[in-house]
């Protein structure tokens, strides 16, 4: 098939955004007698693009915003493409547009096939349902008919693990179940084209590996899937190739494994950038809470005189603490917090999660930092990245979470000094031993004297 | 492959209202999921849609027929007469309301997935159209107590039926569109019906009009609908006056036009808005 199944060209988007021109509106130290004018005048503005025909924006500074700017690409048939870039990159707005919720300001798309979309798992779900009746629910507002629902419907419920719930209000199930069910509903859609925005990001371990199994077999199917996602570890594994949009342009196009690095080696900027704004609102991923607890204000390594514009170093074979500096707002009771490392490639090396340790974290308000100290990781040399939950979850959304943020880079400086070229993989040991000695020949083992404590 | 679609700026679908047809699924669902939900969780459940009609007949009597004392059509009684006019008021106030409000309470769904967003408010008006056909069995009720027997004239009936829908249906979606950008709506909806009931003939019969009246006060199109149905319903004494009828199917049908051609315009902008 010569003709692609998605083409892209040039698209644009653009957004209005309204700003309060006077900044003592901000700190809310203003006299009536302003507010009436401002009021009044905003009232006239307004008035004026409801007579026009225009959108009503708060503010009384209008700025554009594009979300996209000229972004064209082509897909194949049974293509799976990766879309990365950081939050804010344009992501969710390219998918808007490739599933008809918004339309473009500019250029155009062409689609060859039937298009399903499963930006959030559980779309229009409703408390008061059972589970069956969401089946259907769920089935229809993602596009299949009821016959194509009837036909599945047991293959739903053996993927989902809630057969005993299936008459309850799904009000009453827990989150992972919920989550399951809902997952389980949008993986047996058959369109020609799937486009999958973060959902891998649900549920256990193992309902994530069924997940993931899922999704590569409908790749297999020689189906189109766009895959966006925030786990540079399933963008390798489930697509060939992949696209890096930053600020609404597309900076990388190519195979996954290329893209992913080169994504992770522009989050350096980023990094800098968030230092110098004590802001990681362009590490955070979309879904978390509304109105957290807590925020994460910093991730860092404890060392001295550091600076923002490159990464902090260790000496390979040494080892580093992690410091996580919290904003809490309201006490948390019950929380955790996890730690994932992972390489320039996207690899994940090691996850630290501090339930492992200390049950249940209880931090009081204020600007807290909590310290993680891994006297037994030794990294092999290379970059090193971290994603940071911050728990207690609920309905599968955390407190807070970061993503790919650059945290450290391991340098050999003299430790290792021959075969450099070696494969390093991730991680180096430090106290490996080696010896050499004469084969020996195998006893029985019930000859083998036995040795008692 | 099959279906291409272009997405463009400002380009409308040639299939839209085939693509309506191919998502009639989702409608049907839509109308069960506000109907299986509606009274959930309520002591009495659906004779909610009972009581409410019932409740507004009595009242009125009280008020039109007992204390201001105003005539019924010919022999018709009065009850009879005010909840043949509270039916049709009820559907159209009730999906009116709820259709408003359709987009903004689905808006999970406007901004995660494509549909033709039509199909929103419309199964928020079948929805209350369920309502209706609950409440016509307190009619037919009614028709065995007071011993009455419709007419032929009740088997013009279903035009009616249409009419009423589509007076419904018209202004909802205009106000539907304009209320996702304009969230003003949402305070004029309820003045609308609340003012509505009044102006309407719902508590009194039509014909108290004064004559050289009867023309303009057909400018609201539920006169039309509420005409239609006493003389369709209520047989003879009940008079049709036809240029104030013929008045009204024009305005719903201006709405109609107009509802659709502003819910079409701003369809696509809904998810930046909601």
């Amino acid at each position: 098939m010569t003709t692609p199944v998605i083409t892209v060209e040039n698209l644009s988007k653009r957004y209005l955004l309204g700003h309060h021109s006077n900044p003592d509106i901000r700190n809310k130290d203003v006299n009536l007698r302003d507010a009436i004018v401002r009021t009044a005048r905003n009232a006239v503005r307004r008035t004026g693009d409801v007579v026009r025909g225009r959108n009503m924006i708060q503010g009384d500074e209008i700025e554009e915003f594009w979300a996209l700017k000229g972004v064209s690409f082509d897909v194949k048939e049974g293509e799976v493409l990766g879309i990365i870039g950081r939050n804010g990159a344009g992501k969710s707005t390219l998918l808007k547009i490739l599933s008809r919720i918004t339309e473009p300001t500019g250029g155009r798309v062409t689609l060859r096939g039937r298009v399903a979309s499963l930006l959030e798992v559980g779309t229009g779900f409703h408390a008061e349902l059972s589970g069956r009746e969401n089946i259907f629910l769920n089935g229809a507002i993602l596009g299949m008919t009821r016959a194509d629902i009837k036909k599945k419907f047991d293959e739903i419920v053996a993927f989902s693990e809630v057969e005993r719930f299936l008459d309850t209000p799904v009000k009453r199930y827990s989150s992972g179940m919920y989550v399951r069910l809902a997952f389980a509903v949008a993986a047996h859609l058959e369109p020609e084209i799937l486009i999958v925005d973060e959902v891998l990001a649900v549920g256990d371990a193992a309902f994530q590996a069924k997940c993931m199994g899922k999704m590569s077999s409908v790749a297999q199917e020689n189906r189109t899937v766009l895959f966006v996602s925030h786990n540079m570890g399933a963008v390798k594994t489930l697509t060939t190739r992949s696209i890096l949009l930053e600020s609404g342009v597309i900076t990388a196009n190519g195979p996954s494994e290329t893209v992913v690095e080169n994504y992770l080696i522009r989050t350096l900027d980023a990094r800098a950038k968030a230092l110098k704004a004590k802001n990681l609102e362009s590490f955070r991923r979309g879904r978390t809470y509304e109105n957290p607890p807590a925020k994460i204000l910093e991730v860092n390594i404890a060392k001295p005189n550091e600076d923002a514009d490159s990464l902090p170093e260790i000496e390979l074979g040494s080892t580093f603490t992690i410091e996580v500096t919290l904003d809490v707002e309201r006490p948390i009771v019950n929380g955790d917090l996890c730690v994932t490392l992972m390489n320039s490639q996207g690899d994940r090396v090691t996850s630290l999660v501090a339930s492992d340790r200390v049950m249940g974290l209880a931090i009081q308000p204020g600007e807290k930092v909590i310290k993680l100290s891994v006297p037994d990781l030794y990294l092999a040399p290379g970059r090193y990245f971290a994603e940071v939950w911050l728990d207690p979850m609920i309905d599968g959304i955390s407190c807070d979470a970061i993503f790919d943020y650059p945290l450290l880079s391991v340098v050999n400086s003299g430790q290792v000094t021959h075969g450099l070229t070696r494969p390093w993989g991730a991680v180096y040991s430090k106290d490996a031993k080696w010896s050499v000695t004469e084969k020996q020949a195998a006893a029985p083992a019930e000859a083998s004297p036995r040795v008692s404590a | 492959m099959a279906n291409v679609v272009i997405l463009e700026h400002g380009r409308h679908e040639r299939n839209y209202w085939s693509d309506i047809w191919r998502y009639r699924e989702l409608f049907y669902v839509l109308a069960w999921r506000d109907v299986a939900v509606r009274y959930k969780q309520t002591i009495i459940g659906a004779s909610w849609a009972l009581i409410r009609p019932f409740l507004t007949m009595v009242v009125f009597t009280v008020v039109f027929s007992r204390i201001a004392k105003l005539p019924s059509d010919g022999i018709t009684p009065y009850p009879l007469m005010v909840f043949v006019g509270t039916l049709p008021w009820t559907f159209f106030s009730t999906g009116l309301t709820d259709a408003s409000n359709s987009l903004i309470g689905n808006s999970n769904l406007i901004s995660k997935v494509y549909f033709p967003r039509l199909i929103v408010p419309i199964a928020a008006v079948v929805v209350a159209f369920a309502d209706f056909v609950i409440a016509f069995a307190i009619l037919i009720g009614m028709f065995f107590w007071y011993r009455f027997m419709p007419t032929w004239h009740v088997l013009l009936f279903p035009v009616f039926v249409v009419a009423a829908i589509a007076a419904c249906i018209g202004p909802s979606l205009w106000i539907t569109a304009l209320n996702v950008k304009y969230r003003d709506f949402r305070i004029i909806v309820p003045f609308i019906v609340q003012l509505g009931l009044y102006i309407s003939p719902v508590g009194f019969s039509s014909s108290i009009v004064p004559p050289q009246w009867r023309l303009l006060y057909s400018l609201n199109p539920i006169v039309g609908v509420i005409d239609g149905f006493r003389w369709c319903l209520l047989g003879n004494d009940s008079q049709l006056y036809l240029p104030g009828v013929a008045l009204s199917f024009v305005v719903i049908i201006f709405f109609m036009w107009l509802g659709v051609r502003q819910f079409r315009r701003t369809e696509k902008s809904f998810a930046d808005l909601i």
